[in-house]
């Protein structure tokens, strides 16, 4: 395996630990109200995600440096090419990482309905906007010359890209739902359950549809499975994922819930990036793909950047797990601490 | 209307100023939090576990804000810079994806147990967490600075392809200008989180409020200000003898130096007239400036004429920012001496003058922090790598009426959180009640 396969794998690793770990954090905010019936129930959904919702979307960060730091040309393609969409998800977060931090300490009911309001929309945006800009990379878009975005902003809301998103957007709220089963009791807790039962069942109804409709509209990302039929075990595990769900809810084994469906959602991007592999960008002209080699940096900044991600990496998993150990538990609707 | 460079320079400037009004005093709090722990964990004894509390509670508010305006800093390079990152990509993302790796993780993690884990580890696991959260955040601070340096001064590199190809990671992470940065800017962030303690600190005593707590933290913001502030001066030295080395049209735009002369003088006051190449009036020191960028008065400093005009940073910015920043520093040093005789005389909790005059001096070094980066920034103009490629060769292609839009936008919302965040410290200090802490914390939640 050469290193830019590595690479592509690595940077993979980083949007699957994002999509996990942050990905509960955001399934939890769109679920805000739905979840959060009462003051006191919203107060605990804050709790829950408070003590790591930071550390994980540092999994962003890095992945976006990964990004840059591995195949500029696809960050200088990407991030310049989705201007405005970008700027969404980021003002997105920027509000949720505030509405988050100060949701207890606002003194005023008014302010705290704000900060609720910007916890939801700031998760909400971000979930959806994920995975219509995958769709729109993995379908193929304009791109001129000089590897610059061609299109309009509205030339990136087509349906392909918005199915990307609406699947995405499940996966999130599957992961929230399933999450917030973990971390919450009674009624509130019956809730998160009934809605990972159902979300799984919606992903599972979409990711076939989805599945379908790219053999039509994209057969570019079936290719590799003809030439290797085995990477169809990675939709299979999809697949069996998302239907193991409602037994397990059934049986209250909410742990299994939610890695069910942390395993669904990460071989979900493993299934999509198998399809796009070598390419990172899909052109409309595909002799303008970006792919893992044309848009690579050299071989020495890859080098050196491996052995920081395997110096780094394990470092960063063991003293994540150690934080989850300390905070596993039912999430209490008081700010205990400091 | 504005070009597309002068916009996507306007929104970097707006979110890099934004960012940089959080991020000094995270470095040099987290470095404080860290002692008053250390102190609670060995001794055992209560205040420190107050202090520690209070100053957390008022980095956390702070720390929010950081995190989510450095997200942006770091997506704008692709976004707003597409051409810049397509030159440097393979030498500028490395910096960014280690300070992930190694320091961001680790930051954003523990003060996630700092802040929520608190009662339930052991005083021991705190102090190593607040260890590590300094540890990270001024890890962050290093390689931010060090991929911010290549770009004043490349290093490591060759050019192939019209992209800037690495030959040595670590000659592109310690740059000439690397090292002298950090330092500089570090110990520019320590001074902030002093004054930011003492001022608060001040303030209590001022108001006979809080004052188990606020009498060790003026004590520990005083000592740990007078190191800082007078390391300063040699860190700033440094820092200068380097920029006179790597980059002359800066350092003689920082003084308004025209001509390249011996003896150069270091100006006190001054103001440059940009249009007749010359200093409308000047009061300096003959000489001073040669001994200072050289070691020796009778080595020449080029002036500003040597370059072409396309290659000049714009002067009279540079300049300004320049003096008001170095005039500031040694405000407070002066301020801080001062302190530290009163602290010693045993008087400084009753010299009520002091003690407001260190309330008032709370913005100042935020205002020197801003004015330093500006500085650096402005001065490496019109140079975005310094040169090897310009600032407007490096802009994306998009659209300006985008910009524009989003200009405002950022604008809007920095007010906005700014603001917020303002209200919150104030509401903070003003009803903080060092002896119903903790218990008074879990009612209000």
């Amino acid at each position: 395996m050469d290193l830019n396969t590595v690479w592509f794998l690595l940077v993979g690793v980083l949007i699957i630990g994002y999509a996990l770990l942050d990905g509960f954090d955001l399934g939890v905010g769109s679920l805000f109200y739905v979840l959060g019936k009462t003051d006191k129930e919203r107060k605990i959904l804050i709790n829950a995600i408070g003590p790591v919702w930071d550390g994980n979307e540092v999994w962003l960060l890095t992945g976006g440096g990964a990004l840059f730091a591995a195949f500029p040309l696809v960050y200088a393609s990407v991030f310049s090419g989705f201007y405005l969409a970008m700027m969404l998800v980021l003002f997105a977060l920027i509000f949720r990482a505030v509405a988050v931090e100060y949701y207890f300490k606002v003194d005023t009911p008014g302010l705290q309905k704000l900060m609720g309001g910007l916890f939801f929309l700031g998760s909400f945006l971000p979930a959806l906007l994920f995975g219509v800009a995958v769709g729109n990379v993995v379908y193929g878009i304009p791109l001129d010359a000089e590897q610059n975005y061609a299109g309009t902003f509205f030339g990136l809301l087509k349906p392909f890209a918005l199915c990307f998103g609406i699947v995405g957007l499940f996966a999130f709220l599957l992961q929230g739902a399933a999450y917030a089963a973990l971390k919450t009791e009674g009624d509130q807790q019956k809730r998160a359950r009934d809605l990972s039962k159902n979300f799984a069942v919606i992903l599972l109804v979409l990711w076939l549809i989805g599945g379908i409709y790219s053999k039509m509209a994209a057969p570019h990302l079936w290719e590799n499975y003809q030439k290797l039929p085995l990477l169809y075990v990675l939709p299979l595990i999809t697949l069996v994922s998302l239907i193991l769900i409602p037994g397990w809810v059934r049986k209250n084994a909410y742990q299994k819930v939610f890695t069910a469906s942390s395993i669904a959602f990460a071989t979900m991007i493993l299934t999509v990036a198998a399809g796009l592999y070598p390419n990172w960008v899909i052109a409309t002209d595909p002799v303008k793909n970006l792919t893992i080699y044309n848009a690579s940096s050299s071989p020495l900044t890859l080098k050196v950047m491996l052995i920081v991600a395997l110096i780094g990496v394990p470092i960063v998993l063991l003293y994540t797990i150690y934080t989850y150990r300390v905070f596993r538990g039912k999430a209490s609707p008081e700010r205990n601490g400091y | 209307m504005m070009d597309l460079t002068a916009l996507s320079r306007l929104q970097f400037t707006i979110t890099a100023i934004f960012h940089f009004f959080y991020v000094p005093l995270t470095l040099g709090l987290a470095v404080l939090i860290a002692y008053m722990e250390y102190k609670y964990w060995r001794t055992n004894d209560e205040v420190w576990d107050k202090m520690a509390r209070f100053w957390t509670k008022l980095f956390a508010i702070n720390f929010a804000v950081g995190v989510a305006s450095g997200i942006t800093m770091e997506f704008q390079f692709g976004t707003n810079w597409a051409d810049y990152s397509r030159f440097v990509g393979d030498i500028f993302g490395a910096p960014l994806a280690a300070e992930g790796v190694f320091a961001f993780f680790l930051e954003s993690t523990f003060i996630g147990l700092l802040l929520f884990g608190r009662d339930k580890i052991s005083r021991g696991m705190r102090f190593l967490s607040a260890v590590l959260v300094a540890f990270g955040t001024n890890l962050s601070a290093f390689w931010i600075i060090a991929a911010n340096s290549w770009q004043q001064t490349p290093a490591g590199y060759k050019l192939e392809g019209g992209r800037a190809i690495l030959t040595s990671f670590k000659e592109a992470v310690f740059s000439p200008s690397t090292l002298p940065r950090f330092l500089h800017t570090l110990d520019g962030a320590y001074v902030t989180a002093a004054f930011f303690v003492m001022g608060i600190s001040a303030y209590y005593l001022l108001r006979k409020k809080n004052v188990e707590i606020a009498r060790p933290s003026l004590r520990v913001g005083i000592i740990f200000g007078l190191i800082f502030a007078l390391l300063q001066i040699y860190f700033g030295d440094i820092h200068a003898k380097q920029v006179a080395v790597t980059q002359p049209a800066k350092l003689a735009a920082f003084e308004g130096l025209w001509e390249t002369q011996e003896k150069a003088p270091l100006l006190i006051l001054g103001w440059p007239d940009t249009k007749n190449e010359k200093n409308v009036f000047e009061i300096g020191v003959p000489g001073l400036l040669s001994y200072l960028a050289h070691g020796d008065v009778n080595q020449p400093v080029k002036g500003i004429k040597e370059f072409p005009r396309e290659e000049r940073p714009p002067i009279l910015p540079t300049f300004l920012s320049f003096h008001l920043m170095v005039g500031l520093g040694i405000l407070m040093a002066l301020a801080l001496l001062w302190a530290v005789v009163e602290l010693i005389r045993g008087k400084i909790y009753n010299n009520r003058l002091l003690l407001k005059l260190l309330l008032y001096f709370i913005p100042l070094p935020y205002i020197a922090n801003e004015l330093g980066w500006i500085t650096a920034e402005v001065g490496r103009q019109p140079w975005i790598v310094y040169g090897l490629l310009k600032t407007s060769d490096a802009v994306s292609k998009l659209d300006p009426g985008q910009l524009v839009l989003t200009n405002l936008l950022f604008i809007a919302v920095y007010l906005f959180l700014g603001g917020l965040m303002l209200y919150l410290m104030v509401r903070t200090v003003k009803t903080h009640n060092e002896n119903a802490l903790g218990v008074a914390e879990r009612e209000v939640a």
